[in-house]
């Protein structure tokens, strides 16, 4: 797992600053908004906004300097182009883009209007504000040619005209990126809103919203709302009508997988304007550890619905697609709509897949599924493999 | 039920503690039912979603005594026939669905038929229209009235637009066709509209230089294939015989130069084709077809009213129709695709939201609003059978000709508008309280044709009959045959 926070020397007399990583020849332009990363290799060129030295230059003469900074060893993995805050009086580098990555996101705020059974990042009532400060001031130096960039809480919703401004701020400087946000939806329920984003003219937003069952007060009972169910239903309709284009997300866990093909059947009927539905495998983290036993079922006992419920959607000519989840644990049927989608900083493979044969097509796990996982990983035999053909989906009418 | 247990750290309210959660009363939202046999209901909401209840359960429904922990109760709330206190976004829902529903209505026009020739080389029995005669302008459309035509069609505000060029047989008047192609790809550079063309041929006078204009100008092909030799055949005379070697020959020519999907064909169901639905099918098959739209006979022509052709029973076809289906769908299981397109258009209906642009089944009805035809002379006529019903004096549905009335005339004429809101199944007896209302049409051509008046009586019209007995076969098996509910799922 990749490291993004890490502690450095604390500084009393700087202000904390964002800037991009230089590395390497022909890293960087030499400019005030970049940090040098000096190792062995490179000598340090003067004109940068700071430097960090990597391990085994903590004696050397650089380090007496007030603009740099020693890192530890887990920040090896810092590359041209990512980009960093730097807190000097709190000793804190944090890492804000990986210029690698293709799962970057911004969290804007850890405040959120829900309060999920399972919420994999618990909300919490602080002022935050400095999250979207840096972000506006991160957006510039991000790579033009980041694919794609996501926007998370927390509910960035709650942030008002400041949300407005990242998504302004990508739309200026990061033309070529889509943009992801996720959202509960709940404030979308204000037409003005969903207009607000609208109008900004983005050219690739997806709003991802998730929607748990098909009845209201098992929606409200998952998020932990009254009215919810209602405030994202019409939320979901605000900002098709708008032209925002949506996403519905579902996290499958004992709660919601009951009721699952019910629930395929209503976003088939009622939000066939989605442009994307996503089931998704759940994360051990956050409330889970608390809800675990409420919560937990091995997926491969919600085969059938899931199944069942992917079928029903792909038929009625909506986009499908599953996440987190194990290729072993899915029907063969199901493997066209299955992605590789665990972040990559986060995930990981147990023993049973160092024989596996589908390893290079599946996801694996979130490393924290070490509290809890499928009681039945098996690997899979090279025969088992669907042809390359079998990549786009299709389901047999009997299954 | 769905179970809470093991239940959830204190610091999360229970599902029971939730206001949307249905206390003991509820709402009813709109919703209509019909028997479908002797135990229970078929109940369809104003969106055309449905559910089969026991009849028991339904009284207990209307009389608000059912038990809203129950999972039918549930299921109810999820398909939007009852809502409750704590949530109203169902009615949103229910705009929304009731919107997508109709959202043809606002497209209007897109389908215009050219009757280019009423000549033809065959003589059907069945055939309403057609006329052999050795004066070739009599019954040709001429190119001034092609050209208005054209104008016409321009001026619906539909982004589609499908040209379908019918006779008597439309290809004896190739170069009117072409005239009316190139008229109309020259008006669609400024329009921009998604322009179709299609030929409806017996194929019979099919040349190498027609396929070649048709490549090039992307017009596909609607032909006509009864069934078997025999059968096909016996349906259509022709001096020198051999229809269906003929359309055979021509379907492989087709396909050979448009490619395989180009080609599609028409069936007629006449009293001979009764007999032989399983023959029917297996000859689509054997063509290559992936479907067969199994057409009743309108029973209101020139040839029945003259006697040539056998008018059957709405029962007798039902009997061919669920034989034929049973059949397909043992193809589908034994690994053979293939549909149905009437079980097809009706199933859309059914399990998805979305409409279908089938003329026949609209409410209100696709009469000029969904299709136009223009005859060879110029009388523009609400549908083909309208058109079919003048040949044999009746000119009820002519709606205007070209040479004098426009667009605006034509589509707000009292023979529209009247007709249109006169039949709206919404509100006609029997209709209004029917449970397959939302999937089901008004045909006033069909029943003005059969009993005298536009509106129809439901309880002695073979339209009805019929499909009733389409939508109840097609829900039974949905609900009590998982077999071919597999099949029929994939049909959407
Ligand atoms: S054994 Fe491991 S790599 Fe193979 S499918 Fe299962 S989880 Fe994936
Ligand atoms: S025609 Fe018959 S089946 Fe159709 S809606 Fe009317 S009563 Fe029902």
């Amino acid at each position: 797992m990749i490291k993004l926070h890490a502690r450095l020397e604390k500084r009393l007399d700087a202000e904390p600053f964002v800037a991009r990583v230089a590395r390497g020849r022909g890293g960087g332009r030499g400019d005030l908004r970049e940090v040098q990363f000096v190792d062995g290799q490179d000598e340090p060129s003067p004109g940068y906004g700071g430097y960090l030295l990597a391990e085994g230059l903590e004696e050397g003469p650089w380090a007496a300097r007030p603009d740099a900074w020693p890192i530890p060893e887990a920040l090896g993995h810092l590359s041209d182009g990512d980009v960093v805050r730097i807190s000097p009086r709190s000793g804190e580098l944090w890492v804000m883009y990986r210029r690698g990555s293709t799962s970057n996101s911004m969290l804007l705020t850890e405040r959120c209007n829900s309060y999920c059974v399972m919420c994999s990042q618990p909300p919490r009532d602080v002022a935050d504000d400095h999250l979207v400060r840096s972000y506006l001031e991160a957006i510039p130096l991000m790579s033009r040619e980041t694919n794609e960039l996501g926007i998370t809480g927390g509910e960035p919703t709650l942030l008002g005209d400041r949300l407005l401004e990242i998504i302004r701020k990508c739309r200026d400087h990061l033309p070529e990126t889509s943009l992801h946000m996720l959202s509960n939806g709940r404030m979308f329920n204000y037409l003005s809103l969903s207009r607000e984003v609208a109008e900004i003219g983005h050219p690739d937003l997806m709003i991802g919203v998730p929607l748990y069952s098909d009845l209201p007060h098992r929606h409200d009972f998952v998020v932990q709302a009254d009215g919810a169910f209602d405030q994202t239903i019409r939320g979901l309709m605000n900002l098709a009508r708008c032209g925002v284009s949506v996403e519905i997300r579902v996290v499958l866990h004992r709660q919601t997988v009951e009721r699952l093909p019910q629930l395929a059947r209503f976003i088939a009927r009622n939000l066939p304007f989605a442009d994307h539905v996503a089931l998704m495998g759940l994360e051990m983290m956050g409330f889970v550890r608390m809800n675990l036993e409420p919560l937990w079922i091995d997926p491969a006992d919600y085969r059938p619905q899931l199944t069942g419920a992917v079928e029903h959607l792909h038929r009625r000519g909506m986009n499908v697609s599953i996440y987190n989840h194990q290729l072993c644990v899915l029907d063969r049927g199901l493997w066209p709509f299955a992605r590789k989608s665990i972040s990559d900083w986060k995930n990981e493979y147990v023993d049973e897949c160092v024989a596996c044969a589908a390893r290079d097509h599946c996801g694996g796990f979130f490393a924290s599924s070490s509290l809890r996982r499928s009681s039945r990983i098996r690997p899979l035999t090279p025969d088992m493999i669907p042809p390359e053909s079998a990549t786009s989906p299709t389901l047999s009418a009997t299954p | 039920m769905p179970t809470a247990l093991p239940v959830l750290n204190d610091r999360f309210r229970p599902v029971e503690r939730f206001a949307a959660r249905p206390g003991r009363d509820y709402t009813l939202l709109p919703m209509r039912l019909i028997s479908l046999d002797a135990g229970r209901h078929v109940l369809t909401n104003f969106a055309g979603e449905y559910v089969v209840l026991p009849k028991e359960t339904t009284r207990r429904l209307v009389r608000h005594e059912l038990d809203t922990a129950s999972d039918v109760f549930e299921e109810l709330l999820s398909r939007h026939f009852v809502s409750v206190g704590g949530s109203d976004a169902a009615l949103d829902l229910l705009a929304v669905k009731y919107r997508t529903k109709q959202s043809l209505l606002a497209e209007f026009t897109s389908l215009f038929m050219f009757v280019v020739s009423l000549r033809c080389d065959h003589s059907c029995p069945y055939c309403q229209v057609s006329r052999q005669s050795l004066d070739r302008h009599a019954y040709d459309m001429k190119p001034d009235v092609a050209d208005r035509a054209v104008d016409f069609m321009f001026r619906s505000p539909s982004r589609a637009l499908k040209v379908e060029f019918q006779g008597g047989e439309s290809l004896l008047n190739f170069p009117l066709i072409r005239r009316i192609v190139e008229r109309v790809e020259s008006r669609n550079l400024a329009e921009g509209r998604d322009v179709q063309f299609v030929i409806a041929t017996n194929l019979a006078p099919l040349t190498d230089e027609m396929l070649d204009y048709c490549r090039v100008h992307e017009i596909v092909i609607s032909t006509s294939l009864d069934g078997p030799r025999e059968l096909h055949n016996q349906n259509r005379p022709r001096p020198g015989g051999d229809s269906h070697k003929l359309a055979v020959r021509g379907i492989r020519r087709v396909r050979e130069a448009l490619g395989h999907d180009s080609v599609a064909a028409l069936m007629t169901t006449t009293a001979a084709s009764l007999a032989q639905p399983r023959e029917i099918v297996d000859e689509y098959v054997r063509q290559g077809f992936s479907c067969v739209f199994l057409r009743p006979l309108s029973p209101y022509g020139f040839a029945v009213k003259t006697g040539l052709a056998r008018k059957y029973a709405a029962d007798e076809w039902l009997e061919f129709y669920r034989a034929a289906l049973g059949y397909i769908i043992e193809l589908n299981l034994a690994g053979t695709p293939f549909r149905e397109e009437y079980s097809s258009l009706i199933l859309r209906k059914m399990l998805t939201p979305f409409p279908t642009g089938y003329v026949d089944l609209q409410s209100p009805a696709g009469l000029g609003i969904a299709g136009l035809i223009f005859n060879y002379d110029g009388d523009v006529y609400a549908s083909d059978e309208a058109r079919m019903l003048a040949e044999t004096g009746d000119r009820k549905f002519r709606l205007g000709n070209l040479a004098v009335d426009s667009f605006e005339d034509v589509m707000t004429s009292d023979a529209l508008i009247d007709v249109l809101s006169e039949t709206m199944t919404e509100g006609v007896p029997m209709c209004v309280d029917c449970g397959f209302q939302p999937y089901c049409g008004s045909d006033p051509v069909y029943h003005h044709a059969t009993q005298g008046d536009v509106v129809g009586f439901k309880p002695t019209s073979d339209f009805c009959r019929r499909n009733m007995g389409v939508m109840r076969h097609l829900v039974r098996l949905l609900e009590d045959d998982e077999r071919a509910a597999s099949v029929l799922e994939t049909w959407i």
